[in-house]
């Protein structure tokens, strides 16, 4: 008997970006979620699904919020979970992220959720694992289930996501957040009003099909304020993209007289209270912040079942359409 | 003037290349069928029904036989990165794409820019180079844009031109320096063109692509602004340049106002920014796709092919840039900048520009031989009678997917692949056969 047996080859699906999801994918996971809100008002708050699998995630960035729902998620699920933040160690000792990931895959996880501080890392950490991939942030590039549970809160507060319109206020340069909700609201039938001073706001973006506007006026027309965190580390002499923190709160600060009493107010975290959000209007009755933490526990769990035990492994071929793009065969 | 390209020593070849359709727009041929009779490595005779006892007979029907090319942009990586590149894997991957004389930039370690350094590499080259190689020096000491090279000291080393390639030279007055006082040795310096202040940081063109991916974008001005500031600059000097691999419409159009005004400028563009743009990217695969500079838009790559066709811009170069496997196997945005592309370089621009009919293909074979040759100041190969055979033979209806193996030691391959027509089956360089998938007639 071989001491290390060849797998058979096997679809593998993974959840790299918002882009490798159809209507029906996000559909099918938002009503996913939706049965685990019921756990969730249990005694008991575990339900043995996934039972005997492994879930590791692997943070290279810092993270507060992602990582622990991630944990979490899984641990309602039942599954085994390992949680590392990798946050530059490894590459400081030289180690490359294939190798990282191929020592982590010699445990046989059913899942890998990353986060990583480059653009690109989750797709490329694919090539090197037999198991499933999360993207739980690339760079500036993609954060799809951050995508996933703001669609959840923005459908459960106003029923659809039909040309609901939401405006995207700040810095969506540095955004993964803003990337991956601008093409999960168009997916979804929304419109998209992208807000914020003409240094953080990507050229040509429009050609993503949204709206732009350099002045915060543009917020009153939206059904939804979606803020995004001002990136202070990226403020440093010489990196400036607006003269002050001060003028940018005063120019593009989300405030309780700019906010209508319909609006949700909406915000990734973490919040910088007082620069790109007024304190009172992230405590105030038009924020969804908590919601939105709350949100991410039940659509990560969502995420996570629809990979193992949803259309999962063994309906994955007979699916209409797999989760995410990078459907493969791994040897 | 001292020699500039070496080589190393081999028996002087002895052929007739026989029926090939000749291509080659300096010496007046379009197609023609004929024979070229090779005696001890020049070109004795091109006729009909040709015979020669003593030589080899290569039957070339249904071939093509054009000019050997001339690549001046290539890295070798030697001193230093060996296990990348080094004279003797680069040069047969020359030979391989159907090049004679290629030109390697100094930004090596230690750089290029003394001669005892030069010296060596002239030694290596004279015993390890498939076909003739020049090296380009460095205009600055360590490529730090402070003070000048000896260049004086270099060209009479051998130095074929003088480039801070990898970098620009970021100071004006430095570079109006350099150009007066290289004026002395008659070399020509090849610019590579990059404001930093507006590409830093920068992974990919910016644009839609850019925006998308959340790329940091490299704006099209970080590159146009500097030509045209270092147009100015030559043109107030009475100067020549050589700009090299340019990817955008905004440098074409500085280029071109340049010889408008009378400026004498070459111009290089590369078979990556004539034949991809930066939709390539959305893969993220750095190994193929990021480079410098990146992969402009489709505009960008019309305007490109606009200006080799018109002659704006007069050559096509590799910018051969290998790197090793382990260091391309990283997140785009940790991965080095460059591809490999000599042995591609004809077959792209063949199946990307000339079988669609956007470019004649005796536009591609002066862009990639004479053009470079005339802009260094190097001798141009050409298919005479009396001259040294430097040419290559062509199946251009022949197609392979581009994978490894590769005559290069790397395989950072922009290509890497595609399915590209056009075989380069026999390199001649100096009189010497440099690469040969032919067998001779029995």
């Amino acid at each position: 008997m071989e001491l290390y047996p060849p797998k058979p080859p096997q679809q593998r699906r993974h959840l790299i970006s918002v882009a490798d999801l159809d209507r029906d994918d996000v559909e099918r996971i938002l009503q996913t979620a939706e049965g685990f809100e019921t756990v969730m008002h249990r005694d008991l708050k575990k339900v043995p699904t996934l039972r005997g699998r492994t879930v590791m995630t692997v943070f290279f960035e810092a993270s507060t919020r992602t990582s622990s729902s991630f944990e979490l998620a899984a641990k309602r699920l039942s599954a085994d979970v390992v949680s590392l933040k990798a946050s530059g160690s490894s590459v400081d000792k030289g180690e490359s992220l294939r190798d990282t990931v191929q020592t982590l895959s010699a445990y046989d996880p059913d899942v890998i959720v990353i986060r990583h501080p480059s653009v690109g890392a989750a797709a490329r950490v694919t090539e090197a694992t037999d198991a499933h991939v999360v993207n739980a942030g690339d760079g500036c590039h993609q954060h799809p289930t951050q995508c996933l549970l703001d669609l959840y809160t923005m459908r459960a507060a106003k029923g659809t996501l039909d040309s609901l319109h939401v405006a995207i206020v700040g810095d969506v340069t540095h955004s993964r957040v803003a990337r991956s909700n601008i093409q999960g609201l168009l997916l979804m039938g929304a419109r998209v009003t992208l807000v914020g001073p003409p240094t953080l706001i990507p050229r040509d973006v429009q050609s993503l099909g949204v709206e732009v506007s350099h002045d915060i006026g543009a917020i009153a027309a939206a059904d939804v304020v979606y803020v995004l965190r001002m990136q202070k580390e990226r403020m440093a002499p010489g990196a400036a993209y607006v003269p002050s923190l001060r003028e940018y709160t005063a120019l593009w600060g989300v405030t309780s007289a700019r906010v209508r009493p319909s609006q949700l107010v909406m915000h990734p975290g973490p919040m910088n209270r007082g620069v790109e959000i007024a304190a009172d209007v992230a405590d105030g009755p038009n924020s969804k912040v908590i919601d939105q933490v709350r949100a991410g526990l039940v659509v990560r769990m969502a995420v996570l079942y629809d990979l193992l035990a949803g259309p999962g492994p063994a309906g994955a071929r007979a699916a209409p359409r797999p989760l995410a793009i990078a459907t493969q065969e791994v040897a | 003037m001292a020699q500039r390209l070496f080589q190393a020593d081999a028996e002087p070849a002895d052929v007739i290349i026989a029926g090939g359709r000749l291509v080659d727009p300096t010496a007046g041929f379009h197609g023609e069928a004929a024979d070229l009779r090779i005696q001890s490595g020049r070109i004795a005779e091109i006729g009909h029904d040709l015979h020669d006892p003593d030589a080899e007979r290569i039957d070339a029907t249904g071939l093509t036989v054009t000019p050997g090319l001339v690549d001046p942009h290539v890295h070798l990586r030697t001193p230093g990165d060996e296990h990348e590149e080094d004279i003797a894997s680069g040069t047969r991957a020359a030979a391989a794409g159907g090049f004679v004389a290629i030109l390697a930039m100094p930004n090596t370690s230690p750089i290029v820019d003394s001669a005892s350094v030069l010296g060596g590499l002239v030694e290596t080259a004279r015993s390890e180079a498939a076909v003739a190689t020049g090296f380009m020096c460095a205009i600055t000491r360590g490529l730090e844009g402070r003070s000048l090279t000896e260049m004086g000291e270099l060209a009479a080393a051998g130095a074929a031109a003088f480039s801070d390639d990898g970098r620009p030279v970021a100071e004006a007055g430095m570079l109006r320096r350099a150009l007066q006082y290289s004026a002395v040795t008659g070399l020509r310096l090849a610019l590579h063109e990059e404001d930093t202040s507006l590409s830093a940081g920068g992974q990919m063109h910016e644009g839609s692509v850019s925006a998308e991916l959340g790329l940091r974008g490299w704006p099209a001005i970080a590159e146009s602004t500097m030509i045209g500031r270092d147009l100015g600059i030559a043109r107030y000097e009475g100067a020549g340049l050589h700009i090299c691999h340019v990817s955008v419409a905004e440098s074409v159009a500085e280029i071109r106002r340049a010889r408008d005004l009378g400026t004498d400028v070459s111009a290089e563009v590369t078979p990556h920014h004539l034949c991809l743009t930066d939709e390539a990217v959305r893969g993220l695969d750095p190994t193929a796709t990021k480079m410098n500079p990146p992969l402009g838009s489709e505009a960008d790559r019309a305007a490109l092919i606009d200006a080799l066709a018109d002659g704006t811009i007069d050559c096509i170069a590799t910018d051969h840039a290998p790197h090793a496997d382990h260091e391309k196997d990283a997140p785009f945005e940790e991965a080095p900048f460059g591809v490999i592309g000599l042995e591609t370089a004809f077959a792209a621009v063949y199946t990307h520009l000339v079988e669609p009919g956007m470019l004649p293909l005796q536009t591609v074979i002066e862009r990639m031989s004479s053009g470079p040759a005339l802009a260094f100041g190097l001798p141009a190969p050409g298919l005479a009678r009396g001259r040294t055979a430097d040419l290559a033979v062509w199946d251009l209806g022949a197609s392979r997917v581009i994978e490894p193996p590769y005559a290069s030691r790397s395989r950072n391959c922009a290509f890497a692949g595609r399915s590209l027509r056009g075989v380069c089956r026999l390199t001649i360089s100096g009189g010497r056969v440099a690469h040969r998938l032919i067998e001779a007639v029995a």
